[in-house]
């Protein structure tokens, strides 16, 4: 059995949970053509080696972060969005 | 020829036929030079010295011919898909593959034991439904039954209604076979060795030289190659390889996890497939029963067995064939699948004018070598993308222009 550690619950079975894909940061929609959103949207780095990347507490609904290794398959570190995310984003003001 | 096979058998030598010999040195300038030899990679460079004359070709490979993919898959050979796109593509590869074993003079083994799909819910049937209209619009063979043709097709099955998912009815495809996956990588290799082809075993690209956006040169362990032309063939890894030549991919790699079972006596013909639940089974020529289709649910590099996926497929595969309960497993193992976002391959073109991609292999790889081999080689010996890969082109993504074929795979991701 797998372990992942839970930032909020605790070390549990991996199978707990959901891969939610590579950590990227969102392109600046004001700024952003239609090919940079494909860009952003469907392409990956797939690094072989270390990665963030998001996963979720599916029992909980708990969003975090992790740093892995796809090589040998090591999880390094977990942790809460709220180390990257810590500033307020505020969609309304790029409503045109 | 009956007379050949007689004199060879009251022989009293046997000597071994040599399917390649190996180049020894690495010249310093190719024509065209492909990366990975496996299935694809060698059918693209038979298909360019046998079909357009280009024999100046090197065939890289970091490992052993036919050893990374080509041999990890589980051999199916299908083209019941659901887009027109995909069915015309993967039609023309088993058209190829029915004529594979003449065209090499070599015997890759293919059994045309048709393949059964089951559909265990109502929104699974409206699919095949689709499917099957899709299919013989465009010349597939392939229908919808019922549980008594499905009963018939394979008597074994367990089509109790007690049980978990019931099965409903089926997408029956005549054309869907098998084949010895080894073999065809070999057949394609030979072929193309006989033909000036070189095939450089244990050798692998370090990075790749580009020069005013054409690719001029690769660095290699054994040293530095110029090249006309580049190809990368090379499933499982081909975001590493791409990023050498700085093109993004829309890729990301899974483990596909597969086991075998002890040999029993012939009684499965057809290849069965449940995407409902996650398993497809089919038995060899050997008799091992082959139990395939359960990706990791996270990306890895990583080729390792686990027993999550064996509890999984082996609970699934019993809930199909129980009599599979008694059965003692062989091996299991996992091949780096290349899962693109609609789950069809990316062939073609890339950013660098003389780079070739044939990538996104995913689990779709193996059926679809053959025509790889054919159209590829097209398009490196004339620069134009012939019309039946024109809709896999990595452009595509850019342009919101996907072929969604993700209903249409056997394996569960």
């Amino acid at each position: 059995m797998k372990l992942l550690t839970c930032p909020l619950n605790g070390q549990r079975n991996i199978s707990e949970f959901t891969y939610g894909g590579e950590y990227h940061p969102m392109p600046d929609p004001n700024s952003t053509d239609s090919r940079q959103w494909a860009e952003h949207v469907f392409f990956h780095d797939n690094a072989a080696g270390v990665v963030t990347e998001w996963w979720c507490h599916t029992a909980s609904s708990f969003w975090f972060l992790a740093e892995r290794n796809t090589i040998t398959d090591q999880v390094i570190r977990t942790f809460e969005a709220s180390e990257i995310f810590n500033q307020r984003i505020d969609f309304a003001e790029n409503q045109q | 020829m009956p007379f050949g096979l007689l004199k060879y058998g009251l022989s009293n030598e046997y000597p071994a036929q040599h399917h390649f010999t190996p180049a020894t040195e690495l010249k310093k300038h190719y024509d065209v030079v492909i990366i990975g030899a496996g299935g694809h990679g060698t059918a693209i460079a038979y298909n360019l010295a046998k079909y357009h004359g280009i024999t100046n070709v090197a065939v890289l490979e970091k490992s052993y011919l036919g050893g990374g993919n080509t041999a990890r898959n589980t051999a199916v050979i299908r083209s019941n898909y659901l887009t027109e796109e995909g069915v015309s593509f993967y039609r023309e590869s088993v058209k190829l593959y029915n004529n594979l074993s003449n065209e090499f003079n070599y015997n890759v083994m293919m059994e045309n034991r048709g393949q059964l799909t089951l559909a265990h819910s109502d929104a699974a049937v409206r699919s095949f439904r689709w499917r099957a209209e899709v299919n013989q619009h465009m010349g597939v063979r392939s229908e919808l039954v019922d549980r008594q043709t499905i009963a018939d097709l394979v008597p074994n099955l367990n089509m109790s209604e007690d049980s978990r998912f019931p099965i409903m009815a089926g997408l029956w495809h005549a054309d869907g076979a098998t084949a010895r996956h080894d073999a065809v990588a070999w057949g394609y290799a030979k072929g193309a060795c006989e033909r000036g082809v070189e095939l450089h075993q244990l050798t692998e690209v370090e990075d790749v030289e580009i020069d005013k956006g054409r690719v001029t040169a690769l660095k290699t362990n054994r040293g530095r190659v110029e090249c006309g032309a580049v190809v990368q063939a090379v499933a499982g890894a081909s975001s590493v390889v791409a990023k050498k030549a700085g093109i993004p991919l829309p890729i990301h790699c899974y483990p596909l996890q597969a086991m075998v079972t002890q040999p029993y006596k012939p009684i499965l013909t057809p290849h069965v497939s449940s995407p409902h639940v996650h398993v497809y089974v089919h038995q060899t020529s050997r008799g091992e029963f082959v139990i395939g289709g359960g990706s990791d649910p996270y990306p890895l590099y990583h080729t390792r067995a686990t027993l999550d996926q064996r509890e999984s497929l082996s609970a699934a595969a019993m809930e199909l064939f129980p009599f599979l309960a008694q059965a003692r497993m062989l091996r299991q193992w996992a091949g780096t699948t290349d899962m693109t976002p609609d789950y069809s391959p990316i062939m073609g073109l890339s950013p660098v004018e003389n780079y070739y991609l044939d990538a996104g292999w995913g689990t779709w790889g193996f059926k679809a070598t053959p025509i790889c081999g054919v159209t590829m080689a097209e398009l490196v010996a004339t620069k134009k993308v012939p019309e039946i890969i024109k809709p896999f082109a990595l452009e595509r993504f850019y342009n919101y222009e996907q072929i969604n074929e993700a209903g249409a795979t056997a394996a569960s991701h």
